[in-house]
């Protein structure tokens, strides 16, 4: 898919070539775009809690209120955007060079396992340098983990997008294989979870809030993400790939190594993901890594439109929307699925609304 | 199952084949109705959300009405809607069928939760089963030998499909769409058209597959019963090189896969379930790296694919 036009539809128009237009309005019609594209989902939502029998502007306010409007209800939300900030990225690098990755929540899973492992078999480290070294092995077992679906495409060329998908299924198979036995914890006796990592390697929350540091290393991946992609020689051949591959091959780009690259890049953010949630939350490896993460990220990194910075706000409002679920179940007796008939909703206005692109706004003549 | 341990390593055989015939169907229906919507030359991602979404439909028709039947209608109309809002979204110039397809499998999985929320708890009349084991007194044959008319329905399908699609001139113009779409423009064919019908058609017997689940086997509803079956199935397309006789092959060959670590387990060995439960999946992979080249694409492929390109 790497050449086709597909590969160009993921991507979002160069901005460095408009820059000399004056005014970003790719930009701002990228932004107008998403906000219209959520009114109507919005508008759909309602119509659909409304034949439901449910009062549509009720349960906004409440949405609202369990997203952003109590301090707890928004440290929730921060604490649910928190690894969609990764696992977004693990879809966002490799659309870069044109690639369409759905593995985040494999790599999740092994990024968490590598962890619980690593963290493990490094008991006894002293704490700084036990916590580093068992985040690093999970970004590293996820970077391996979607790095290998890159090396397939590119030496053997298999689609990537079902290859990952494949593979979240081999993931969670071998999680579930490996917490049921070889390495369970059988003292815990309620939940098959593995061997739990030494406390000392935790890392808490952030002072003064009940928000994880995994937030912050969140944030600053984006940034960093961000930077490498616009700035650096790396990320204008990705880019250059990504919208055409002769191009590429013209211009004598290592093709091969910006594909592996990407997919390594990916995965190594959503196995960071998963790292995270071991050290920060859980502790060890288990179901619970199994929630969806990963396709949530994908939802976060096209509404995002593949642009790391709005990866930011956008993992916040979908945080937003899945914090708020308790509170719409407890108050409106609304299933908790109903947050995914948004989010799916929500992708679809999205996704259709990029028709619409380049169409949108007056614009003057190209040179 | 009774019967199994005086059987033994039969039993095991017997199990597997049982599985597979069993375990195979909505496998067969999906990839049947994914082969049709990508010989059109779209490919919908979306069919495990319309697999659950028909379950859902299915079971919940079945408990109201208590007609079955009357159950796997509305699985199949429930996936042709969610098909028909695939095309639509896809028919929309610069617009992602993968992509539009993963935003449906959020919204179908999303969709039947919510609405089968209230449908957990009861049972509903289950599709009846044609006794073909009545031969035999062992009940572990009778049960294991209890086929499903829709297993026999998706085999008649596969071969008429595999008929129609080289010999009728339906199927010649979903090919057309699907190999080049300027060529059927030519010729005065609405490729938006033919895709449309193409990917309804798919969500129709995907959903139909997910009222297999709900109706015949497992045979209930819960959010936890499909195990990825209408992803799966997207993948078995391509090992079965778009073929409809092909993809009742595999589907005999994944359904035998998926029934192998329940089947040992009869026998006392629960070493490694989760592993044999990962069979189907590393079986598709490994194919695939088998049957994939660097240098051209798929053979068999429809040329507007663009998971082929």
């Amino acid at each position: 898919m790497v050449a086709s036009s597909d590969g160009a539809s993921l991507r979002e128009p160069d901005p460095r070539s408009k820059q000399d237009r004056g005014l970003p309005v790719d930009a701002l019609e990228s932004l107008l775009l998403s906000l219209l594209a959520i009114v109507a989902a919005a508008l759909l939502f309602g119509v659909f809690l409304a034949l439901q029998g449910h009062d549509a502007l009720a349960v906004y306010r409440t949405l609202y209120l369990g997203a952003f409007g109590t301090r707890f209800s928004l440290e929730s939300t921060l604490t649910q955007a928190a690894p969609l900030l990764l696992t977004a990225l693990c879809t966002l690098i490799p659309a870069r060079v044109g690639l369409l990755v759905i593995g985040a929540e494999g790599a999740v899973v092994l990024g968490g396992l590598g962890a619980a492992l690593a963290g493990v078999a490094l008991s006894g480290a002293p704490d700084g340098i036990g916590t580093v070294l068992t985040i690093a092995a999970g970004a590293l077992a996820g970077g391996l983990w979607i790095g290998a679906a890159g090396a397939l495409k590119h030496f053997r060329g298999v689609n990537e997008t079902i290859s990952t998908l494949l593979l979240n299924y081999i993931a969670i198979a071998l999680l579930n294989h490996l917490v049921s036995g070889p390495i369970r914890d059988f003292s815990q006796t309620l939940k098959a979870q593995s061997w739990s990592i030494p406390k000392n390697f935790m890392i808490g929350n952030i002072p003064g809030y009940s928000v994880h540091w995994g937030l912050l290393i969140g944030l600053v991946v984006c940034v960093a993400v961000h930077l490498v992609l616009r700035h650096t020689t790396l990320g204008f051949a990705m880019d250059i790939l990504g919208g055409n591959r002769r191009a590429a091959q013209m211009t004598g780009l290592p093709i091969g190594r910006l594909i592996l690259l990407a997919c390594c890049l990916g995965g190594a953010c959503a196995g960071l993901a998963g790292a995270i949630e071991i050290v920060a939350v859980h502790g060890a490896a288990s179901e619970s890594l199994v929630v969806g993460l990963g396709y949530a990220g994908i939802l976060v990194a096209f509404l995002a439109r593949q642009n790391p910075l709005a990866v930011v706000l956008v993992a916040l409002v979908l945080g937003g929307i899945s914090a708020s679920g308790g509170l719409l179940q407890r108050r409106f007796d609304i299933p908790h699925a109903a947050t995914t008939v948004l989010q799916g909703l929500i992708f679809l206005t999205v996704l259709a609304s990029g028709t619409f692109r380049g169409r949108l706004l007056p614009r003057r003549e190209a040179r | 199952m009774t019967g199994t341990f005086e059987l033994g390593w039969w039993g095991v055989l017997l199990a597997i084949v049982a599985g597979a015939i069993r375990v195979s169907t909505p496998y067969l229906l999906v990839s049947l109705g994914e082969t049709l919507t990508e010989k059109s030359g779209r490919v919908n991602l979306g069919l495990e959300g319309t697999l659950v979404l028909g379950a859902m439909s299915a079971f919940a028709t079945c408990y109201l009405t208590s007609s079955p039947w009357l159950g796997m209608l509305a699985a199949g109309l429930a996936g042709s809607a969610l098909g028909l809002l695939h095309a639509a979204i896809c028919n929309l110039p610069r617009v992602n069928d993968i992509a539009v397809g993963i935003a449906l499998f959020i919204f179908g999985i999303g969709l039947a939760f919510f609405l089968g929320k209230p449908f957990i708890e009861p049972r509903a009349a289950m599709l009846p089963g044609l006794p073909l084991g009545n031969w035999s007194a062992n009940p572990a044959i009778r049960s294991a030998f209890d086929v499903s008319p829709m297993f026999f329905f998706g085999l008649v399908l596969a071969i008429a499909l595999e008929w129609g699609l080289k010999n009728t001139r339906w199927g010649l113009i979903l090919r057309i769409a699907g190999e080049s779409a300027d060529a059927a423009r030519a010729i005065g064919l609405s490729v938006h058209r033919v895709r449309t019908l193409a990917t309804m058609a798919g969500g129709f017997l995907s959903g139909l597959g997910g009222g297999f689940l709900s109706l015949y086997y497992p045979g209930n509803w819960n959010e936890g019963l499909s195990s990825g079956q209408g992803l799966m199935a997207i993948a078995l397309v391509i090992f079965a090189r778009w073929s409809p006789i092909r993809c009742f092959y595999a589907s005999l060959l994944f359904g035998g896969t998926a029934a192998i670590g329940p089947a040992v387990q009869t026998v006392g060995i629960t070493e490694g379930y989760y592993l044999f439960y990962a069979a189907p999946y590393v079986l598709t992979l490994g194919l695939l790296i088998y049957s994939s080249s660097p240098t051209r694409t798929l053979a068999g492929a429809p040329s507007e694919l663009s998971i082929s390109r």
